[in-house]
């Protein structure tokens, strides 16, 4: 089975889960998303058709979610959370940290297109701030001291 | 009154484990409620003055009973769980998905029987992949073993619960945003009426409840609404779980029994300003809650406690501000997180939100007249109730709150053409989301192709 074959079979199961197909959207682009590394047009369309939905109604909905990529990200990606309670405990100088340590701006991905930085809005883990989440799982608390070992450890993966 | 521990006792036992949870009680409530009538049920969460926990604190129980009864109905009703956190300073719902999976299921199971709802959904925040994994996994195994399907327990009742991951909006936390995501569109809210509970998910009567809510179920039953009622004070019956976090030695989640003070939370338990640092403000319920000042923190953690205190018990985040933050950097980078999540769909939000970043920046930066210093309350008096949802309240609120309390502070940007702060100020250059697309635009314009 190729591997078209297989999202679309894979977005078939989800979608009996709901009353209604167009509800299995969501999971859908987060299983492009494993796919491709990001959502690339090939991927709205992906989606669209096992959907029965446009490929724009797909771009649509993925542009108004923040974890979806309608542009190429790095293999990897760093979160810094610099939401208030972060803020007020030194986030600030963990992303420079990171900025240093990777050589790029928050935002940005590394020449090599390996890892990505960027800041988000309150990641829940305010208690143990700061926040920076990895590849989706949270590191906390990480000072600026933890980050050139974080960026050995994906360099190194 | 300080630390009583309902939902997060047990500390030790991995209860992601249905064995173990089954251990200290687990599923009981559950098999005590389907023995009950669906009635009786409503009642013991309206005995018990059970509050919803997500941040609006709507009596559960009277909500629950809003839905229409089974011999009214022509549509399928569903229950709809609010596991989309993401007020900022709130980390609550993620310790109980990540400590007690089964209690959330437990109470699922028992408000989805009280209102006859054989479907559940669990709208779980994107970001919260391993908090998503061990639900995942619990549901799996209560599943397994017939607690959740099809005539559950012997008793007759069928329900099924889907898990439905969110990608990262704080705007579907709102119950009708949640609905319109759950639905496959963009989560922008709804006009209300109609309210969930007559048309919600798929046009069908819905109740939405908070994690911690539902986790509350289970305790109700158990001990019946009554008893339940008896922890706490008057009109805020319970435990529940806060978030403290910001300048404090011990920052955490602590179920506290409702009325305790602040003072007790952030020192008591907090272990005070970290750094011997001096106390300056409390945002008490979440980033949308007007703030409290150093001197104000005698104030009960309750409903009504922190109403007369002029501020919400909102989601239950305490976020501890010392003397080196300057306000006028807080009310920026709160701004800024509201327009970052204001879905664009009612001007007052969508403009408003912006607007107020700029004044404020313009403030911060020294760059401000006195008449501008109005214009930033008179933007937050236009967005206020102006709304669909209470998003655009949610950056008003707090930041006319801190003009209005540190309004000194305020004065002497204006008045000295820079922050008093030189640059030493906590929040000092915090990059915000919102400006970080810029740069990423930026970029892409200055490099050469």
């Amino acid at each position: 089975m190729s591997d078209a074959a297989s999202l679309f079979e894979e977005i078939q199961e989800i979608a009996v889960r709901y009353p209604v197909r167009r509800s299995a959207i969501m999971p859908a682009l987060h299983l492009a998303q494993e796919k491709y590394g990001w959502l690339p047009p090939e991927a709205l369309r992906e989606v669209a058709e096992a959907l029965d939905l446009t490929p724009a109604y797909c771009q649509a909905v993925a542009s108004f979610y923040d974890m979806y990529h309608l542009k190429p990200v790095g293999k990897h990606l760093i979160e810094v959370c610099t939401n208030v309670s972060c803020a007020l405990v030194g986030a600030q100088g963990v992303l420079e940290a990171f900025e240093a340590e990777l050589g790029i701006h928050a935002g940005e991905t590394t020449v090599d297109g390996e890892i990505t930085l960027r800041t988000v809005e309150c990641a829940g883990g305010c208690g143990w701030g700061t926040v920076v989440s990895v590849d989706h799982r949270y590191r906390e608390p990480v000072k600026p001291q933890d980050v050139p070992a974080i960026v050995e450890e994906l360099r190194g993966a | 009154m300080a630390l009583k521990e309902l939902l997060l006792e047990h500390t030790g036992r991995d209860l992601t484990k249905l064995a173990e949870y089954e251990k200290v009680g687990g599923y009981k409530a559950l098999r005590k409620a389907l023995g009950m009538t669906r009635e009786k049920v409503i009642e013991e969460a309206l005995a018990s003055g059970l509050r919803g926990r997500g941040g609006a604190g709507f009596p559960a129980g009277r909500k629950a009973s809003f839905l229409p009864k089974p011999e009214q109905r022509t549509k399928p009703v569903y229950l709809t769980v609010n596991a989309d956190e993401s007020e900022p300073g709130t980390f609550k719902d993620r310790e109980i998905m990540q400590r007690i999976p089964h209690a959330v299921i437990e109470g699922t199971l028992i408000a989805s029987y009280a209102i006859d709802a054989q479907a559940a959904f669990i709208y779980l925040r994107g970001e919260y992949l391993t908090e998503f994994e061990i639900m995942r996994d619990a549901l799996e195994e209560a599943q397994a073993r017939g607690l959740v399907g099809a005539n559950i327990l012997g008793a007759g009742f069928n329900c099924s619960i889907v898990i439905h991951r969110g990608a990262g909006a704080y705007i579907c936390g709102e119950e009708t945003g949640l609905l319109e995501s759950l639905e496959g569109k963009r989560g922008q809210p709804r006009p209300k009426p109609p309210f969930p509970a007559l048309s919600g998910l798929y046009a069908s009567p819905t109740l939405i409840n908070n994690v911690e809510t539902l986790a509350a179920y289970p305790s109700i039953i158990r001990m019946g609404g009554k008893k339940y009622a008896e922890i706490g004070v008057e009109n805020s019956a319970g435990t529940r779980v806060f978030s403290l976090s910001g300048n404090v030695v011990r920052g955490g989640n602590y179920e506290l029994e409702l009325g305790t003070s602040l003072r007790e939370l952030i020192y008591d338990i907090g272990g005070g300003i970290a750094g011997g640092r001096s106390l300056k403000a409390v945002i008490p319920g979440g980033s949308s809650v007007p703030v409290l000042t150093a001197a104000e923190i005698d104030a009960p953690l309750d409903f009504d406690g922190m109403a007369k205190a002029g501020s919400m018990l909102g989601s239950g985040a305490v976020i501890v501000i010392d003397d080196r933050c300057c306000m006028v950097q807080l009310g920026l980078r709160v701004a800024q997180f509201y327009m970052h999540e204001s879905c664009g769909k009612c001007t007052p939000c969508r403009e408003g939100t912006r607007w107020m970043v700029s004044l404020l920046e313009k403030i911060e930066e020294g760059r401000a007249d006195h008449r501008e210093l109005g214009l930033l309350l008179d933007v937050c008096d236009r967005i206020l109730g102006n709304c669909l949802c209470p998003l655009g309240d949610a950056a008003a609120m707090p930041v006319a709150s801190y003009v209005a309390k540190f309004r000194d502070e305020y004065r002497r940007h204006v008045d000295e053409g820079r922050c008093p702060f030189g640059g030493e100020s906590s929040l000092e250059g915090i990059l915000a989301p919102v400006d970080q697309h810029h740069a990423h635009v930026r970029a892409e314009i200055e490099v050469p192709a």
